[in-house]
């Protein structure tokens, strides 16, 4: 078994090296030409850019991550039991198994109705209510 | 049956030698001949079947039938001037490729290529696949932001949310599958899907995933419509919407660059496809064919290249479907695409989940072809 854990630490190590051996042969034999600043400018269609693009984003990409970690969260923890249930059923503890595994699916699930009727899934939050936009 | 992995085959084949070296080189050998030819390859047949699809030839001047085109590109684009934006964060910039191209091609290691081509069958490969796969979500919001550029930023923001949303029905249909099995093996969870009329032991496999139950046949539709979307293909590919945001999130990579980043999305196909296939299409497994039961003993590498056949026609099939529909969808919309997400996939995905579980404690575990045929449960 860890041959395996070995085996996906080269997989990770060699990949890894890939990249830069890549760009390090095109550093080697590409010809080597000297940039402008006009050059190296951010390409916005041809415009001149107007300021950094480093600037304060929408607030609903913040929303979207938080209900993700819950649910990525709640996923991991639910793994392990899935992968007991078949045993458990085989044992006879199918009914006792079932119940333990979905009263956890049920938080989650009333998580997802919890921010589906706070609006928090909408993209536009309070378009569906017909709220308009401030002036 | 016995499951052995890349590294101890070649020990096998070759008659000893430390084991990490053959880890080392099986993991080589992977990268370097199935997911590294398979991103350069998979251009030129997306732009072979782009031109089907609109009547037109497509590449048809290096090598015979355009063929060796990949190859062309790959030095073009290495031996192009190497560009960093004057604004960019260049250390992120670096990075950003790094990260796309280990995400996609080191979840190789636990594709099934076949029972003696695994690369590392460990017991948390349901785990370890999904959690290398996200890489690519963090290389592509770090490589738009460090670009310093107003279109790869919201393509890059575009992308994150995405991929982290498509990430609950990706998971939450793989559990159908864990349900079945009852293991995170990934190797294990094919052995199961293995099955033929009259195989010894016949409680002990039950056919293809998708055959399972009717929930289980929603569920792989649901991976493969969350895969699409983690790897931001057609409908899904608001990252790069050209008609929109120039390039999206690559619009400042230029070069081998962005040939890295093309690589990392082409392999993520054939991941997202070879998992698939592992977990809902029988992996390496002939229909109603056991290799194991024949009348004649077959050599091991025999059965390895039989295998490794078996799972790239369902793989390669399913990466033929990801290229159709580029043709044949169009893109969706921002909030219609979190709103399916969230409001579509992850409830049906919770429902088959529920399903599933019910159908196991119902009918004791069995799969639709074991009750057809009256194979009694464990």
């Amino acid at each position: 078994m860890e041959t395996g854990y070995i085996t996906a630490l080269w997989f990770i190590v060699i990949s890894a090296v890939t990249v830069p051996l890549m760009l390090g042969i095109g550093w080697l034999i590409r010809p080597k030409v000297k940039g402008s600043e006009l050059k190296s400018q951010a390409y916005e269609c041809g415009e001149q850019p107007v300021g950094e693009a480093w600037i304060k984003f929408n607030i609903r990409f913040y929303v979207v991550a938080i209900i993700f970690i819950i649910f990525d969260v709640e996923v991991a923890t639910v793994f392990p039991a899935m992968t007991l249930y078949k045993s458990a059923i085989a044992q006879g503890a199918g009914g006792i198994a079932f119940i333990k595994i979905f009263l956890f699916i049920g938080l989650l699930l009333s998580g997802l109705v919890y921010c589906w009727v706070r609006g928090d899934l909408e993209w536009i939050k309070g378009a569906a209510q017909g709220i308009k936009p401030r002036k | 049956m016995d499951t052995a992995s890349f590294a101890h085959s070649l020990q096998t084949w070759t008659g000893g030698g430390p084991l990490w070296i053959w880890a080392a080189l099986s993991a080589f050998l992977i990268i370097y001949l199935i997911a590294l030819p398979f991103g350069g390859f998979a251009t030129y047949v997306e732009r072979k079947v782009a031109a089907d699809f609109q009547d037109r030839i497509g590449p048809n001047r290096v090598g015979p039938y355009g063929l060796l085109q990949f190859l062309a590109d790959a030095v073009k684009m290495i031996a192009k001037e190497d560009f960093v934006p004057a604004g960019a964060d260049r250390f992120l910039y670096n990075l950003a490729p790094l990260l796309v191209v280990v995400g996609a091609c080191s979840a190789f290691a636990v594709l099934p290529l076949s029972q003696y081509l695994m690369g590392a069958d460990v017991n948390i490969g349901i785990f370890y696949i999904l959690s290398i796969s996200t890489l690519v979500a963090p290389g592509i919001l770090l490589g738009s932001w460090s670009s310093n550029n107003k279109w790869s930023l919201l393509g890059g923001l575009r992308g994150a949310a995405q991929i982290v949303s498509y990430e609950i029905p990706v998971a939450l249909s793989i559990l159908p599958v864990v349900l079945i099995s009852g293991t995170l093996q990934i190797g294990s969870i094919v052995e199961q899907q293995g099955w033929a009329p009259g195989a010894e032991n016949a409680a002990a496999y039950h056919f293809w995933n998708v055959f399972h139950n009717p929930f289980c046949f929603v569920a792989s539709i649901l991976l493969f419509i969350g895969g699409l979307a983690e790897t931001n293909r057609i409908p899904f590919d608001l990252p790069e919407a050209e008609s929109e945001l120039v390039s999206g999130f690559n619009t400042e990579f230029s070069g081998m660059r962005f040939g890295l980043y093309a690589l990392g999305e082409f392999a993520e196909i054939f991941v997202m496809s070879g998992m698939l296939t592992a977990l809902y299409l029988g992996g390496w497994h002939i229909p109603f064919l056991n290799l194991d039961s024949l009348f004649v003993k077959l050599p091991s590498g025999l059965i390895a290249l039989v295998q490794l056949g078996m799972f790239s026609i369902k793989t390669l099939s399913l990466v033929f479907v990801v290229m159709w529909l580029r043709w044949t969808l169009p893109r969706l919309r921002v909030d219609q695409l979190m709103g399916m997400c969230w409001k579509g996939l992850v409830p049906l995905a919770l429902i088959n989940l529920f399903g599933t579980a019910v159908w196991m404690w119902l009918f004791n575990g069995r799969s639709l072809a074991q009750l057809i045929f009256g194979i009694a449960g464990h």
